[in-house]
């Protein structure tokens, strides 16, 4: 009777339900499908959808990628040459490499305008973790994420890896700087 | 058929228990709060290193403490927990003899090898590699044969309830329907039959990897699979702990289910659709179709998070309509004015069902959702989340039914019942403050799995503003508090075990008595009449509704000021 003992009545799928039930059921189902609904029109009409364009790549490709990236609209560097900052012009594609334990290199961007940043990691899974915007995505090895961004504003944003990728974890931070 | 074996009514509950089934709900329950002491040592360091300004453990302690803390809690603890519950499920309720008590002590003795061995293996170093292991950063392979040792334990656990659930049934037992509460077990069972299978997929593989037999485990595929094995085993403990909730509700108030109809077909939806939900944990991930995030995050896991929503009106409203029957009927609220508060089975629960459906259940959903998982994704939201569900529902549910066990089971008298009575007070309200806080800090962007927020040694630190030190800093505190709680149990738990004093087992006979059928009682249901038997939970049930609206809009706003992303 109680429901630690079997039903009483042996055909308790025919129970009709309480009001309090049916009323309960009726909204929450109402709820559920305003929150599916919520996410397909976001898709159509809001700004923030995550790209999954992704490609297949191994660290020796996406190096090269990068490294021409590098050498062709590095602007200054930073902390003795070690980052050197980076301002493809909008609309491009820029590459960030994560790796144990940094974000390379620097990139420079402009305020309002439109690029295609594309992530990978050399070894582990890797977090970019775009502060203090707090935009998340997961990088994965052997995989090539191409993010459509585009900054709404200016200043000087940091990316702290958040997926754990060993001891030196704590001293991946990458940087963005926005014009 | 004639089995030797006996069969005792504990003279305090009415509850029958066969002598086999008993020993090994002992062992189980024994095993499992053996972890969560050690689970519960460990987050000490966990929580004293995250706390900025005592940031107490090395980073290598840390991560290594921080595995361990994870998998014991996690996995040993709950799972040993629930395979206690699971034959209480069949064979207690149901008065039958167990199936196969030699396989099941086998079973047992799988489990607790394999987590002995991965408990080795992570204190021994270089298997610090985090509950998930994500390939290719590699453990000992003895952490993931640790890991494959107990499942299959668990596996054949889960079929020696099945087994019984036959005998119950070609033994005649009981008549009719299985009960509720058993029929939720039942749930949980076949979700985990499904999340073991998952996890052998990839485990197998990967332990294969960390010998050398084969050479590589592609990291995407092991992140969906894993998450089929990691996301149902938290639909495991939801439909255990929901069953423990219908079975205090019946122990401590014979409540009965509004409808079984209602809550057995919010039992069948979680078996249908909440395996389809692991696509939650990759909705930040490369290389997954948005078709297939929605599908699975949403539409599937909405008819989940349904059946939850249900859960949550029929619980309340069963106690609700036993409280009335009872005379209680003043008002909307007398009902609960005058529950047992000093009850720690029911205080325990209580505190549970609110605490899993505000904080645990619309932050779950809130970061289930496809564009909003991107403002949370790996920070410390995360573990404010699931310390919603799986500490403050299902740990703190346990907690509650193992009041209960202390006389009836261990047939113990409790010692200190003073401080019994508080420690769901404290262990539950400290956790609300802890999960709060905990999400707090991770809307500000703070990492999970972190060891210093300060940055140290990086060449180009974040500073972190202000309040996230300071709320991290609260996590500190609220983590304290909550670990004394959870030493409050196991002292309670233990010390009952070993010197509470020794209470009458009750008539010993050869043979079961099988449950009496149950006369059918009158209807609760007042059938298409305009009053409403549970007016009370309707109203917190609004309130709830209320709250979890207004916080998922607000998380829009949130999002739709973030840069674009298309
Ligand atoms: C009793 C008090 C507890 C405290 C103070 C506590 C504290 C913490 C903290 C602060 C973290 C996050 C660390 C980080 O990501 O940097 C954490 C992680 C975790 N906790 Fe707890 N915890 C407690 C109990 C539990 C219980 C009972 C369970 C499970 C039933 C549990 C399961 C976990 C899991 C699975 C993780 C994630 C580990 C990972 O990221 O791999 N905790 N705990
Ligand atoms: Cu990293």
């Amino acid at each position: 009777m109680t429901a630690i003992a079997p039903p009483s009545e042996r055909l308790w799928w025919k129970h009709p339900l309480d009001r309090v039930e049916g009323l309960w059921l009726a909204i929450a189902f109402v709820w559920c499908m305003v929150m599916f609904f919520m996410m397909v029109y976001w898709h159509m009409y809001g700004a923030q959808n995550l790209s999954t364009e992704t490609y297949k790549t191994t660290p020796e490709l996406f190096t090269t990628k990068t490294q021409a990236m590098v050498d062709q609209y590095t602007v200054r560097t930073e902390l003795d040459g070690a980052y050197p900052v980076v301002a493809p012009p909008p609309g491009s594609d820029v590459y960030m490499i994560a790796r144990l334990w940094n974000f390379w290199p620097i990139l420079q961007l402009e305020k309002d305008q439109t690029y295609r940043l594309h992530l990978t990691s050399m070894d582990y899974n890797h977090g970019f973790s775009l502060q203090p915007a707090n935009i998340n995505i997961q990088i994965v090895p052997g995989y090539e994420h191409v993010v459509t961004v585009t900054p709404n504003q200016s200043g000087t944003y940091s990316v702290v890896c958040n997926e754990y990728c060993g001891i030196g974890h704590h001293t991946m931070v990458g940087r963005i700087y926005v014009k | 058929m004639s089995i030797a074996t006996t069969y005792r009514t504990c003279p305090r509950s009415g509850l029958q228990f066969e002598s086999q089934a008993e020993k090994l709900m002992l062992a189980n329950a024994v095993a499992a709060v053996v972890f969560l002491l050690i689970g519960g040592i460990l987050a000490i360091g966990v929580v004293l290193t995250r706390w900025p300004s005592i940031h107490w453990l090395e980073a290598d302690t840390f991560y290594k403490v921080l595995t361990a803390h994870g998998i014991d809690m996690l996995i040993f603890w709950i799972i040993f927990f629930e395979i206690a519950v699971l034959y209480f499920c069949s064979s207690t309720l149901l008065r039958c003899r167990i199936a196969t008590p030699k396989i099941a002590w086998a079973a047992f003795a799988l489990m607790v090898v394999g987590a002995v061995m991965n408990n080795v293996a992570v204190y021994q170093g270089g298997s610090s590699v985090m509950m998930t292991s994500y390939v290719p950063m590699m453990a000992a392979p003895s952490f993931y044969l640790g890991l494959i040792l107990f499942a299959v334990g668990a596996l054949v656990a889960c079929f020696v309830f099945l087994g019984t659930l036959v005998v119950a049934k070609a033994e005649k037992t009981y008549q009719g329907s299985v009960p509720l509460v058993t029929f939720g077990a039942i749930t949980a069972t076949i979700i985990a039959v499904f999340t073991i299978v998952s996890g052998a997929i990839i485990l197998v593989p990967t332990y294969l990897l960390s010998i050398g037999v084969i050479d590589a485990v592609d990291p995407l595929v092991y992140r969906t699979i894993w998450w089929a094995f990691g996301h149902s085993s938290q639909q495991i403990n939801v439909s255990a702990h929901i069953s423990i909730w219908y079975a205090v509700a019946a122990i401590v108030f014979g409540a009965r289910p509004m409808s079984e109809r209602v809550s057995r077909g919010a039992f069948l939806l979680y078996i249908l659709f909440l395996q389809l939900a692991s696509a939650h944990h990759l909705l930040a991930d490369p290389g997954v179709s948005t078709e297939w995030k929605v599908v699975n995050t949403s539409y599937f896991m909405y008819f989940a998070v349904l059946a939850s929503m249900i859960h949550g009106l029929t619980v309340p409203g069963a106690i609700e309509v036993a409280q009335r029957q009872k005379g209680y009927n003043k008002g909307l609220f007398e009902w609960l004015r005058k529950a047992p508060w000093g009850n720690p089975s029911f205080s325990g629960v209580f505190i549970a069902i609110v605490g899993f459906g505000f904080l645990g259940g619309i932050s779950g959903v809130m970061m289930g959702t496809e564009q909003l998982n991107l403002i949370i994704h790996n920070t410390i939201y995360v573990p404010g989340h699931f310390h919603a569900t799986v500490v403050i529902g299902t740990t703190l549910s346990f907690m509650a039914l193992t009041y209960f066990l202390i006389p009836v089971l261990f047939k113990r008298e409790t010692i200190a019942p003073k401080l019994a009575q508080w420690q769901p007070y404290l262990f539950g309200l400290s956790m609300y403050g802890f999960c709060l806080v905990m999400m707090g800090a991770g809307t500000l962007g703070v990492s999970r799995r972190h060891w210093d927020m300060a940055f140290q040694g990086a060449a180009l630190a974040y500073e972190w503003p202000g309040a996230a030190y300071m709320m991290m800093g609260l996590v500190g505190v609220f983590g304290i508090a909550a670990i004394a709680g959870g030493a409050i149990y196991i002292y309670v738990t233990v010390g009952s075990l070993l010197w509470g004093k020794k209470l009458d087992g009750g008539t010993v006979s050869d043979r079961t008595t099988p449950v009496p059928p149950t006369a059918p009682a009158a209807a609760v249901q007042t059938y298409g009449s305009s009053r409403m038997v549970a007016p009370g939970s309707f109203v917190l049930a609004l309130i709830f509704l209320a709250a979890f609206v207004l916080y998922y809009f607000i998380n829009w706003k949130y999002l739709s000021q973030l840069w674009g992303l298309s």
